[in-house]
């Protein structure tokens, strides 16, 4: 029998634990990822020309982000790695993808997706103007770059990247105007008993408030976004907001970063034929995965990209969903790892569902968008243009919604808009967020470099 | 034009790399993003298709599209997943097709 041929998506925290067991197990998993290098979203690597520390890069994570590397490295000559290579489709056991600019077919036996989250955006009235930037984006920018997105900056949304990223900003000496959180000091407080789950973690991001609160830049709590100012010239001026006794303040900067926690990376999956479903406490529409991590018969799912769980949990979901995997494909595996394994993934999960608690979706700020707020950036569609093609023609399901106001049609495919849209549909067609639905992928699950060869 | 939207903030004892925006020369640095080489000057990469206004990208990590520049020749790129190479050449105020 030949070997059976294994493809991991992804090479973040997840895709590296999941090789190196697939690879220690005597397989030679291919490994795919679109980006230069390996590390993922949290332990991005910089160019190699460039000399900041693990220290400075990673900070309190950088024991991790040092392991996650090295154990990659021990393991090239064991796996087959392709970067800057894009899975843009997946179909009947092949996966499609764009290998520096050559089209490939890659049959497969099994399918391990470790393809991690994006930004969940708000959308703001002004978010479109130049200067406006994910959190994620942001962080990039300086971790990958050694850049700030702007000389000013607001940070706006929720979620641990508010925090985390506004404090490696004032770290790295940018000028940070205020840190403006939806969620609520009620919101935390609720969320305590589930964060006391990994008390570890709790007590470093009790350290990213106290560096912000150190460098005396303001946190506001509870605030509702109005508006970002600026020109379609000279991009972002201020951010305008209220605050929970209702006040309106404006602050100047010249740049915002903006976030509200996390989505799942799911468009292969849902190609892959995946099912999926509506999740009430993320709000969000996740993968059903069965007790072996599959998303489908030979398709596995491990990490952010199945569930938001965070950078630990995916290693260890990495690990687990290979330990799964080989048990499958007639390899003998330590069970009582699995068991330990899944037994500390249940904490992390506990913690997880603190952090979902701690920093809403905030729904009502989602649902009283003004019209003139733009919802799709790509395709420029206003709240307003959405809310009367969803009453006007009925289509309170997203994908109709989606063919009349052309919103999640763009070149993003609704990555950062899809949620809002869902929301403000619902809203509009007074219909259950559930029965809105979710927006069909397609693929390329991203445009591809028109210069790849067939 | 206006003048830069990033800060350099570290790693700036890098090689200057030159390339070209709308012609004019400019300085950045070897290992940066062309979306960073072109921010780090300028303050937008490209004019939204809707007109409403200037655009310089969203995510940095080749998500959202919102980066698309092309060079003289005619190819598109997308700046933030692309490496600066000496000697590129950028247009950014045309309007982009899609
Ligand atoms: C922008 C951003 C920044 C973050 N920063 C932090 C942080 O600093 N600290 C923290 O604790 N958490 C952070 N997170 C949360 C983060 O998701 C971690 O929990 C962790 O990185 C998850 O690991 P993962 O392996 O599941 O996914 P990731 O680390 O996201 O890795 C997924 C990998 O899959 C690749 N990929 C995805 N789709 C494709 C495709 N179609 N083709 C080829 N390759 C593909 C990506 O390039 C990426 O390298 C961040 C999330 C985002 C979105
Ligand atoms: S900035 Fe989002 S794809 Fe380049």
């Amino acid at each position: 029998m030949n070997a059976p041929k294994v493809v991991v998506v992804g090479s973040g925290p997840a895709g590296t634990r999941c090789a190196e067991t697939l690879a220690l197990a005597g397989l030679r998993p291919i490994v795919i990822d679109e980006n230069s290098n390996n590390g993922g979203q949290i332990y991005r690597r910089q160019p190699e020309n460039f000399v900041r520390t693990y220290s400075q890069l990673y900070g309190s994570e950088s024991d991790k982000a040092a392991a996650v590397h090295s154990d990659f490295d021990s393991i090239r000559d064991k796996i087959d790695y392709r970067s800057d290579t894009l899975a843009w489709a997946v179909s009947e056991n092949t996966l499609f993808a764009a290998e520096r600019g050559r089209s490939v077919e890659i049959p497969f036996d099994a399918l391990v997706l470790c393809t991690g989250a994006s930004e969940r955006v708000m959308p703001t009235l002004g978010w479109n103007y130049a200067g406006n930037y994910s959190l994620g984006g942001a962080q990039i920018a300086l971790k990958s770059q050694g850049c700030a997105i702007g000389s000013n900056i607001v940070f706006m949304g929720t979620g641990p990247l508010l925090y985390l990223v506004a404090s490696q900003y004032i770290k790295a000496g940018a000028n940070v105007a205020a840190v403006l959180d939806t969620s609520t000091v009620w919101d935390s407080l609720a969320a305590l008993p589930k964060l006391l789950a990994m008390p570890s973690m709790l007590w470093t991001g009790l350290g990213l408030i106290k560096t912000i609160r150190a460098a005396r830049v303001p946190i506001v709590h509870g605030v509702q976004p109005l508006e970002i100012t600026g020109s379609g010239d000279a991009g972002v001026n201020a951010v305008t907001y209220r605050d929970k006794r209702g006040h309106a303040h404006t602050l100047e900067c010249d740049a915002v970063a903006l976030g509200y926690h996390l989505r799942s990376e799911t468009q292969l999956a849902d190609l892959a034929g995946c099912a999926f479903s509506f999740d009430r406490r993320s709000r969000q529409w996740i993968a059903d995965i069965d007790d072996k991590s599959r998303g489908a018969a030979n398709v596995y799912m491990a990490g952010d990209g199945a569930r938001i769980r965070g950078a630990d949990a995916a290693e260890v979901s990495g690990r687990l969903t290979a330990l799964t995997l080989l048990l499958d494909l007639g390899y003998a595996v330590d069970e009582k790892e699995i068991k330990r394994l899944r037994s500390l993934h249940a904490r992390y999960e506990r913690f997880a569902n603190g952090v979902t608690r701690a920093f809403p979706w905030p729904i009502e700020h989602v649902r009283n968008l003004p019209n003139d707020a733009i919802v799709c950036r790509c395709e420029a569609v206003s709240v307003g243009e959405l809310r009367d093609a969803s009453r006007g023609k009925q289509a309170d399901e997203i994908n109709r919604a989606k063919a009349f106001s052309r919103v999640g049609m763009g070149r993003c495919q609704g990555r950062f808009c899809g949620i809002a849209a869902a929301e403000i549909i619902a809203d509009a067609t007074q219909t259950p967020l559930a029965e809105v639905g979710r927006i069909r992928s397609q693929a390329p699950v991203r445009p591809l470099p028109i210069a790849v060869e067939q | 034009m206006n003048g830069a939207r990033f800060t350099r903030l570290a790693e700036q004892d890098r090689q200057t790399v030159t390339f070209f925006v709308n012609g004019q020369a400019i300085e950045a640095l070897e290992g940066d993003t062309l979306l960073v080489a072109i921010l780090a000057a300028k303050d937008h990469v490209r004019q939204s298709e809707f007109g409403d206004g200037n655009r310089a990208g969203f995510c940095l990590m080749g998500s959202c599209q919102d980066c698309w520049v092309t060079s003289e020749s005619g190819e598109r790129i997308k700046a933030c997943s692309t490496r600066i190479v000496a000697e590129m050449r950028i247009v950014t105020e045309t309007v982009n097709l899609k």
